[in-house]
Order: structure tokens, then sequence, then C-alpha cells
């Protein structure tokens, strides 16, 4: 049996194995996916992010378990850091993951980012989808937790929870400027900790003053991951906030906004190894050379080259 | 892409400290590689389920308990049932010499003793990957 069809049959090994290709990106993985493509859109596709430490990879663990109370099965990507010196990469979200590693309805994989920039890795996107046409019911994905800059998850998740701490204090200001707008819950989470309901009203003051955000108003919730307190608020708010979506339509458009990007993206790829191959290097050549005879110029050169695809 | 090497390391037993375990992963981090860490307390069957969601070339399991003799087969085992056993295994940690040559016929490729140069492990790690490719 073929890799696609393996994975769409429920075996672990098989949606590995094709993770590991769509990251590497092996040559035919691009066919495999495209043969998985009838079978995705059905998972709720939940990113979870905010800075180290705050308790994602907890929440997330606790997260999987009621979610499996309620009878759905879990898919979870877990992207940690690659240092840039040496391209290698110490994940470690499994340590807070172990009341679900042994539950055969979910699946765990830990990814570098291996260069790429903005809370995720380059190929979080596919291995997503993977999990998707595996059949998982929801679909949590941890991101990097670096900072201010990790918006990049609200391009992959339908719905995006941010994680912070009680005790921010002055920096709040700051930290939240960039988080407002893609947070669609926030979770102050280790609400054992003094200055929890602080924080929520803080958090809370200023969603007042973000105007963005009209048809949702993202809910604020305490949680003590560690403890299991507060889970099931932020599975029922995930709930309601899919349902918002679906209801108003949103959640078409924004399907629709990100399959014309990927289309756009794989089209442009696709030149792109166009011009790089060697029918594409030669005919190259050969129009450089019409320009240094002064036969042609670049811009009708450009024409002639795109002729293929300009009909 | 160049194809990663990913390794998992774990610590199955009782036993409580793992500073063996980080600098090994630490170490395979160093040298370019994708290290899953997951830490101590683990099972046999978590740590092959691990291994096989992540598709790693290679487990690594240090151990200072004593029940080596149990665990490492254990391990083995579980990845043969799983049709996972191209996944190289390794050992570390304080193993009589004794008992090397019946883990290595059970099929633990290679024992490293305390004290290893961690460059040794990289080394062997990296052409024993190859290899297996
Ligand atoms: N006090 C307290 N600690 C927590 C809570 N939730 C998680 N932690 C701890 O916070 C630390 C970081 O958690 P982790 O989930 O790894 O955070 P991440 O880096 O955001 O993924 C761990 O030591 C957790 O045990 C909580 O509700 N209260
Ligand atoms: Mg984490």
């Amino acid at each position: 049996m073929d890799l696609a069809s393996r994975v769409l049959d429920g075996d672990r090994r098989a949606v590995a194995r094709l993770m590991s290709k769509a990251e590497n990106e092996a040559p035919g993985v691009k066919k495999i996916l495209a043969e998985l493509h009838n079978h995705i859109g059905n998972a709720h596709i939940i990113g979870i992010t905010g800075p180290p430490g705050s308790g994602k990879s907890t929440l997330v663990d606790k997260l999987t378990l009621e979610y499996r109370k309620q009878g759905k099965t879990v898919g979870i990507i877990a992207v940690d850091p690659t240092s840039p010196f040496t391209g290698g990469a110490l994940l470690g979200d499994r340590i807070r993951m172990n009341e679900i590693a042994l539950d055969k309805e979910v699946f765990i994989r830990s990814m570098g980012t291996r260069g790429h920039l903005g809370g995720l890795a380059k190929k979080t996107g596919d291995l997503v989808k993977i999990l998707d046409a595996f059949g998982k019911d929801i679909i949590l994905v941890e991101t990097v937790g670096a900072g201010q800059s990790e918006v990049e998850i609200v391009g992959t998740a339908y719905s995006t929870v941010i994680v912070e701490v009680p005790g921010l204090g002055d920096d709040i200001q700051a930290i939240k400027a960039g988080i407002l707008e893609i947070g669609d819950i926030f979770v102050v989470n280790k609400s054992d900790l003094d200055g929890a309901d602080e924080t929520a009203r803080e958090l809370d003051a200023m969603l007042d003053m973000n105007s963005n955000n009209l048809d949702w108003r993202p809910p604020i919730l305490q949680t003590r991951a560690k403890d299991g307190n507060g889970i099931s608020q932020v599975a029922d708010a995930l709930n309601d906030h899919m349902v918002h979506m679906k209801e108003t339509g949103i959640l078409y458009k924004l399907v629709r906004a990100r399959t014309k990007d990927e289309l756009e993206e794989i089209i442009s790829e696709n030149i792109r190894s166009y011009i790089d191959g060697t029918h594409g290097e030669e005919e190259l050549e050969e129009l450089v050379d019409r320009i240094m005879d002064g036969e042609l110029d670049p811009y009708n050169a450009a024409e002639i080259f795109l002729k293929p695809f300009t009909g | 892409m160049e194809k990663k090497i990913r390794v998992l390391i774990a610590k199955p037993g009782l036993d409580g400290h793992d500073r063996g375990a980080k600098v090994v992963a630490r170490a395979l981090r160093d040298a370019g590689m994708e290290v899953i860490y997951m830490g101590l307390h683990q099972t046999p069957e978590r740590i092959v389920e691990a291994a096989i969601q992540e598709d790693v070339d290679v487990i690594g399991l240090s151990l200072l308990s004593g029940a080596h003799m149990t665990l490492f087969p254990d391990v083995i085992e579980l990845l043969e049932e799983n049709d996972a056993d191209d996944i190289i295994v390794l050992g570390g940690g304080i193993i009589p010499d004794k008992d090397v040559e019946g883990l290595k016929e059970k099929g633990v490729r290679m024992v490293f003793g305390p004290g290893t140069p961690t460059d040794e492990i990289v080394e062997y790690i990296e052409q024993n990957v190859k290899v297996a490719r």
C-alpha cells in the first residue's frame, strides 16, 4: 500500500514517515499530500502561543485529556527553536505530555523551526494537514514561545489561544501590543500565583480598547494547568469560537483565503523550479546571449521566457 | 533539504536524576541533531510509542537503576512488535561489563559507560545512521 493510503488507513508509522518526508521536502511528497487533499478540512485546528514557561505544553496535555473525555481524537504538533549555529534542536515538550503519551487516539510530534521565523516551522502547515487527513478531530499546535513576532500561528489555526501568567505588571502594555489582535481566547495560567486577577483585569481593559474584534469578544479565562483546573472552560470557549466561526461564515472565508495563499505559493514555487531546472536554465542562457548581442531587451526577453505560462 | 538525524533520549526506571542524559542530549543538539527529550521515569511502552510518532533514527536510554536487563530488552521487543526495529537502540549509564555482552545479544547496538566523551557518541551515531539509511 502506498504512503497516502496507509495514512488514511490509520497507520501511525506511515503518518510519522510522511511527516519526516514533508519536513525534509523529500521528492514526491507533494504528490502524496495532493492525494490526501480530499480528506482534510474536518479538524478544529487550535494554536497555543505565549511566552516560554507560561505552561503551554502543560495546557496542551490537560486539554487533550479533556477532549479525550469528550470522545474526540487529538493530534499535537509542538514546535521548539532550532539553534541557528549548529542546526540542532532540543525538543522537550513531551516532558509535560506524559498523561496522554500512551493513548492510541493521540498523536504527538515535535518539530524544530529549522531556521524559520514566526513561531512555527516552515512545514508545520503540512504536518497539520497530515494529522487532519489522519482523522484527528482536534489539532493542537504549540508555538515556539519566543516573543512578540509569533503571529504566524494565526495563518494556520482556526482558533488561537494566548497563554499568559500573572505578574506582568508594567510590562503588560508592551507585551500585549502585538498579541491582542491575534488572540481568540486568553488564558491566565498559574492562577495559583499572586496577581492572576489583576492580570486578567488588565487584559480585559486592553481588549475593551481594541475595537478590531467586534463580532467575537475573546474571553479571558484563568487556569491552573498543572492541576487541571479551569481546563474544561477553555475547551468550552474553543468550541464556542468554532461554532461562531461556522455560523457567521468566517471560517469559510478564512479557509478560502488560505487556500488562495497556498495556491499562489505553490505556483511561485513551481515557476521557481522551472527557472532553476535544466530547460529553464538553457532558455535563460539563450535569452541572455540575445540581450548581449543587442537583439533583445530584458523586458521582452522575460515575456518570451514566460510564454508557456501566459499563453 | 538534508535529512536531519533525530534521536530520542529517555531515562526509564525509577532513579531520580538525569544529569548524564541531559549532557548527552545537549551534545547531540550541538552536533546538529534534533533531540526529543523525554526526561525521567519513562516506561518501555511510552518510549517506543514516542519513537514511532517522532520517526527517530536512534533511541538513547540512560540507566542507573540496575533494571537494565529487563528494560532494554522490553524496548527492543516492543520495537519488533511494532515493525520498528530499524531504530538503533543505544545504552548509557552504569552497566556492569558482564551484562554488556548480553544486552548486545538482545539487540542493544552499543553501550556507553559513564565518562564516555560525548564526541565518541556523536561520531558513533553519525556513522551508524548513515549506514542504516
Ligand atoms: N504554579 C504553576 N505552575 C505551572 C502551572 N502550569 C504549568 N506550570 C509549570 O510551569 C512550568 C513550565 O510549563 P510548560 O508547560 O513546560 O511551559 P511552556 O514552556 O509554555 O510549554 C512547568 O514547571 C510546569 O509544571 C500552574 O498552573 N501553576
Ligand atoms: Mg512547551
